[in-house]
C-alpha cells in the first residue's frame, strides 16, 4: 500500500476500489450478530471476505502494519469506516482479540510476543477467550487461585477459570495465574494458554437468557512454555487492569456512542410504545406514567450518547481508554438495562415470548436480550465495583477498613 | 469540558481567578447579610463590566467582543461556583439577546452599547404565575393612539430592582394560553405607570413584581412582530435557559467538590467518613451526573452558537439534567455535612437555596422534561 501522509481523498479512493474489488455483495448490511452465527458454518463468501481484510489489516485498522495491522492514522480509519458504510460492509474481524487482548499486548508484550501472536488475531486466524474470574475471584478479581508452578522451562497451571466468554471455540486463553502466594495483587502472573492442550476441560454454562456464551474451564497440569510469560513474573494485575479498561470502554458502549452494548435490545421503546400502547386525543403516549419514563430514558441514553462524543473528541490527543470508562460503563450499561426493561413493559405479554410463532423475531429478541443484558452490569468489573474505581481512583476518597482489590 | 479555543481558555480563567479571588461565596453572604436592595453589589457587577463579560454575546459594533453562548457559559459556570450575586444573566444574555434576535437597528441602538458596558440592566419580566408557562400571558396591551397601553403584572421577574429595561411579554390578541397573539415590549423602567417591589426568595437573590399600569408605549416599544411574538420569546428563553444551566453546573460542581472535602476531612468511628462505601457510591454516582449534565449544558451553548435546529430540544435536555444534578447534590450536601449543613454559618443552605430557584426560574425539569417529549413528538 502506497504511503498516502495526510491526504484522505487519496486513500479514500484506494479504499472505495479496494472495497468494491473484495466486499463480497451477497454479505451487504448483515449484522455481526448475523455474522457471528454463520462463523462457524461454510460460507464462501464470508471466509473469502475474512481473508481478505485479515490479509489488509483493515479489520485492525490502525494497529501497526509491521504487526499485520493496517498502520492507518486515526483519520484514514474513519474514511475506511465511512467508505465501508457506504457500501453496507462491515468488519469480519472481531472478539476478545481484537477488542482486548490486542492492544494490551502491543503495550505489554516482547517483540517475540508481538510479532507472533498480533497478526494471527488480525488475520481471525486465532480465537482468544479470557480466564480472569473464578468460583471464588468474582469482583475480588486478585484473590483468584488458579496456579503456576515454576517447572523451570514451563509453567505447570492448576485450577478453575469461569464466565470463560466463547471458551468453547476458542484457541488461545489469556489467563491471570497465581505465581505467588505469600502476596495477593503483586504474586499474579498474566500467561497465555493454548486451549488445546489436553489438560484443558470446557464446559458450558446455560444463562438465564437461554444461550451459553459463557463456559467453566478446567486446567489439569498444563504446561506453559515460559515463553508465555506476558509482561514480568508477578507483574500480572497491572497488567489486567489496562485489559479491563478496554473491555469496559467495549462494554459501556464508550467507543461507539451507544449505550447498550453487546447484549443491547434494538428499537426505540418511544416508536414501540406508539405502536403497543397507543396515543392519546394529543397525540401523547396513552399511558401518563410510562410516557415519563420514557421521556427520562430517553434523555438519559441522549446524555450519555454526548458524553461518548465529548469523551470521544477530548481524547483524540490521548491513547487509549481513561478512568472515565469506569463512568462511561456505569452510565451506558444502565441506559441499555433501562431501555431493554422499558421495551419488554411497552410491549407487555408479547415482550414475554420464550419461542413459537405467537411473537415476532423483534419480540423473541427482546426477551433474550433483557435477560442477557443482566450481565452487563456484573461482568468487566461489576456495577458496584466501578463505584468504587470512581470514588477512589478520580475522588480520591479512601479504602474502607476492609481490604479492596481494584 | 469542551475543546476550547485560545480565546474561550483565557476568558474562563480570567473568570475562575475573579470569583475565587474577589467574589468568593463569603461576598454573597455580606451581600445577603447588608440588606443591600439589589440583592449584588454593584461595585462587583461594574468589575465584571469593566472585563468585558457584559459584552460576551453583544456584537462587536454595538460595544461587545461577540465571542458567543459557550464563551459565556464559560463565564456564567464561573459565577455559579461561588454563587456570584449579579445581574449577568438577566441582562447580558436574556435582555442581550431578545434585542440581538429581535431589535431593529434603532432598539439595539439605544440598549445593546448600554448594556454591554454595564450601565444599563436589562431582564426578562414574563411570568405571571407560579410555574413556568410563557404562553399563559394575560397582561393587556390594547391598541393606543399609534402605540399600546399595557396593563398588568409580572411576577418573578429576575433583578426586577436593579432593571432599566424590561422585555415585557403581552396580549395583544387572543387568550392566555394561545402561542399567537403575544407581542413583546421594551419598557424601560421609569416609563409611567411602572411599578415594583422586591420578590423576597429564600435565595437571597434579586427578584421583583411588576406592576404595569396603564402604561403608554410607542409602536417603537414593539420588539419584533406584533401578535407574533411567541417565536422569538421561546429563542430569546433557550437562551436564558442554556446560560442559567451553565451557571447552575458550576454551582452542582462546587457543591459536589466542598461536600468531597467535608468526606475527605470529617472523622467518625475513628475514620475518615469518606471510606465508607455507602457514602463512596454516593459521590460516585454524582461525579458520574456532573459529567453527563456538562455534556448537556455544552452541546445546548454549542448549538446555539451554531444556530442548529436542535436548539430547543438540546437546550430542555441541559436544563432538566442540570437540573436534577444540582437538586441530587444540594441536598446530599446537607445531608452529608450533618449538624453542620443545617447551620447558616455554613454555605450548604446557600446552594441548596439557590438550586430550588434556579430550577424553578425559566422552566423546571418537569417542565422541560414535557417539553423534550413534545419537540420529539410523544
Amino acid at each position: 500500500m502506497a504511503d498516502f501522509g495526510g491526504d484522505t481523498d487519496a486513500f479514500r479512493a484506494e479504499a472505495r476500489s479496494w472495497l468494491e474489488a473484495n466486499f463480497p455483495p451477497s454479505l451487504k448490511g448483515k449484522s455481526g450478530l448475523v455474522a457471528l452465527e454463520e462463523a462457524t458454518s461454510e460460507n464462501a463468501d464470508l471466509k473469502a471476505w475474512t481473508k481478505a481484510m485479515g490479509e489488509k489489516g483493515w479489520g485492525v485498522p490502525t494497529w501497526p502494519k509491521q504487526y499485520g495491522g493496517g498502520g492507518l492514522s486515526g483519520a484514514e480509519a474513519r474514511v475506511l469506516q465511512q467508505e465501508m458504510g457506504r457500501v453496507g460492509a462491515w468488519n469480519p474481524i472481531g472478539g476478545m482479540g481484537t477488542m482486548m487482548f490486542g492492544p494490551t499486548l502491543l503495550e505489554y508484550g516482547n517483540e517475540e510476543q508481538k510479532k507472533y501472536h498480533i497478526p494471527r488475531i488480525a488475520r481471525q486466524e486465532v480465537r482468544w477467550c479470557q480466564g480472569f474470574s473464578e468460583p471464588g475471584a468474582g469482583s475480588d478479581l486478585a484473590s483468584l487461585q488458579t496456579k503456576a508452578e515454576d517447572k523451570g522451562d514451563h509453567f505447570l497451571v492448576n485450577g478453575q477459570k469461569i464466565w470463560t466468554s466463547g471458551g468453547q471455540w476458542a484457541d488461545m486463553c489469556f489467563c491471570l495465574v497465581r505465581t505467588d502466594n505469600t502476596r495477593k495483587h503483586e504474586g499474579i502472573s498474566f500467561v497465555l494458554i493454548d486451549m488445546h492442550d489436553p489438560g484443558v476441560e470446557v464446559r458450558p454454562i446455560k444463562l438465564i437468557a437461554g444461550m451459553s456464551p459463557f463456559c467453566e474451564t478446567f486446567f489439569t497440569d498444563v504446561k506453559v512454555p515460559k515463553e508465555n510469560l506476558v509482561g514480568p513474573l508477578n507483574g500480572g494485575w497491572t497488567i489486567a487492569k489496562r485489559l479491563l479498561q478496554h473491555e469496559r470502554s467495549g462494554i459501556g458502549g464508550g467507543g461507539s456512542g451507544g449505550g447498550g452494548g453487546v447484549f443491547g435490545v434494538g428499537g426505540s421503546p418511544v416508536n414501540l410504545a406508539k405502536k403497543y400502547v397507543g396515543l392519546d386525543e394529543k397525540g401523547r403516549v396513552a399511558d401518563s406514567d410510562l410516557r415519563s419514563r420514557l421521556i427520562g430514558h430517553e434523555m438519559d441514553a441522549k446524555a450519555f450518547q454526548l458524553t461518548a462524543f465529548r469523551m470521544m473528541a477530548e481524547a483524540k490527543s490521548n491513547q487509549g481508554p481513561s478512568t472515565a470508562t469506569s463512568i462511561m460503563k456505569n452510565a451506558g450499561t444502565k441506559v441499555g438495562q433501562d431501555r431493554a426493561e422499558l421495551i419488554v413493559e411497552v410491549m407487555g405479554t408479547q415482550g414475554l415470548g420464550w419461542e413459537g410463532e405467537d411473537f415476532t423475531p423483534e419480540e423473541l429478541q427482546t426477551v433474550r436480550g433483557w435477560l442477557g443484558g443482566k450481565a452487563t452490569t456484573i461482568f468487566g468489573g461489576s456495577f458496584e465495583i466501578q463505584s468504587n474505581i470512581i470514588s477512589k481512583r478520580i475522588l480520591g476518597l479512601p479504602d474502607p477498613l476492609s481490604s479492596s482489590s481494584n | 469540558m469542551a475543546v476550547l479555543t485560545e480565546e474561550q481558555s483565557m476568558l474562563r480563567d480570567a473568570a475562575r481567578t475573579w470569583t475565587q479571588e474577589k467574589s468568593p461565596v463569603s461576598a454573597f453572604r455580606k451581600v445577603r447579610d447588608s440588606g443591600q436592595p439589589l440583592c449584588y453589589d454593584p461595585a462587583a457587577f461594574a468589575e465584571m463590566a469593566e472585563m468585558g463579560w457584559t459584552g460576551v454575546i453583544i456584537p462587536e459594533e454595538y460595544g461587545g467582543s461577540n465571542f458567543g453562548y459557550l464563551s459565556l457559559g464559560l463565564v456564567l459556570e464561573e459565577t455559579g461556583r461561588t454563587l456570584t450575586a449579579s445581574p449577568l444573566l438577566s441582562t447580558a444574555l436574556a435582555a442581550a439577546s431578545a434585542l440581538i434576535l429581535g431589535g431593529t437597528d434603532a432598539q439595539k441602538e439605544a440598549w445593546l452599547p448600554k448594556i454591554a458596558s454595564g450601565e444599563a440592566v436589562g431582564t426578562l419580566a414574563i411570568e405571571e404565575g407560579p410555574h413556568h408557562a410563557p404562553e399563559k400571558v394575560a397582561l393587556a396591551a390594547a391598541k393606543s393612539g399609534s402605540g399600546y397601553k399595557l396593563n398588568g403584572k409580572k411576577t418573578f421577574v429576575l433583578e426586577g430592582m436593579a432593571a432599566n429595561l424590561f422585555v415585557v411579554s403581552a396580549r395583544t390578541s387572543g387568550k392566555p394560553g394561545d402561542k399567537d397573539g403575544i407581542t413583546l415590549f421594551l419598557v424601560p423602567a421609569d416609563a409611567k405607570g411602572v411599578s415594583r417591589k422586591a420578590l423576597k426568595l429564600a435565595d437571597s437573590r434579586g427578584a421583583a413584581i411588576v406592576e404595569f399600569a396603564g402604561v403608554e408605549v410607542g409602536a417603537d416599544a414593539v420588539l419584533g412582530q406584533a401578535d407574533k411574538g411567541w417565536d422569538l420569546l421561546e429563542k430569546v428563553l433557550d437562551r436564558a435557559r442554556a446560560g442559567l444551566s451553565a451557571e447552575m453546573l458550576g454551582s452542582a460542581l462546587q457543591a459536589f467538590e466542598t461536600t468531597l472535602d467535608y468526606l475527605k476531612t470529617r472523622v467518625q468511628f475513628g475514620q475518615v467518613i469518606g471510606s465508607f462505601q455507602a457514602l463512596q457510591h454516593r459521590a460516585a454516582k454524582m461525579f458520574t451526573d456532573l459529567e453527563l449534565a456538562r455534556s448537556c449544558v455544552e452541546a445546548a451553548l454549542t448549538a446555539i452558537d451554531n444556530d442548529s435546529p436542535d436548539v430547543p430540544e438540546l437546550v430542555s435536555l441541559a436544563k432538566a439534567k442540570v437540573g436534577d444534578t444540582l437538586h441530587l447534590v444540594s441536598n446530599e450536601m446537607v445531608q452529608m455535612h450533618g449538624g453542620i449543613g443545617m447551620t447558616d454559618a455554613h454555605d450548604a443552605g446557600f446552594y441548596l437555596k439557590r438550586a430550588r430557584a434556579a430550577e424553578a426560574a425559566y422552566g423546571n425539569q418537569a417542565y422541560h422534561r414535557d417539553r423534550y417529549a413534545r419537540i420529539n413528538g410523544y
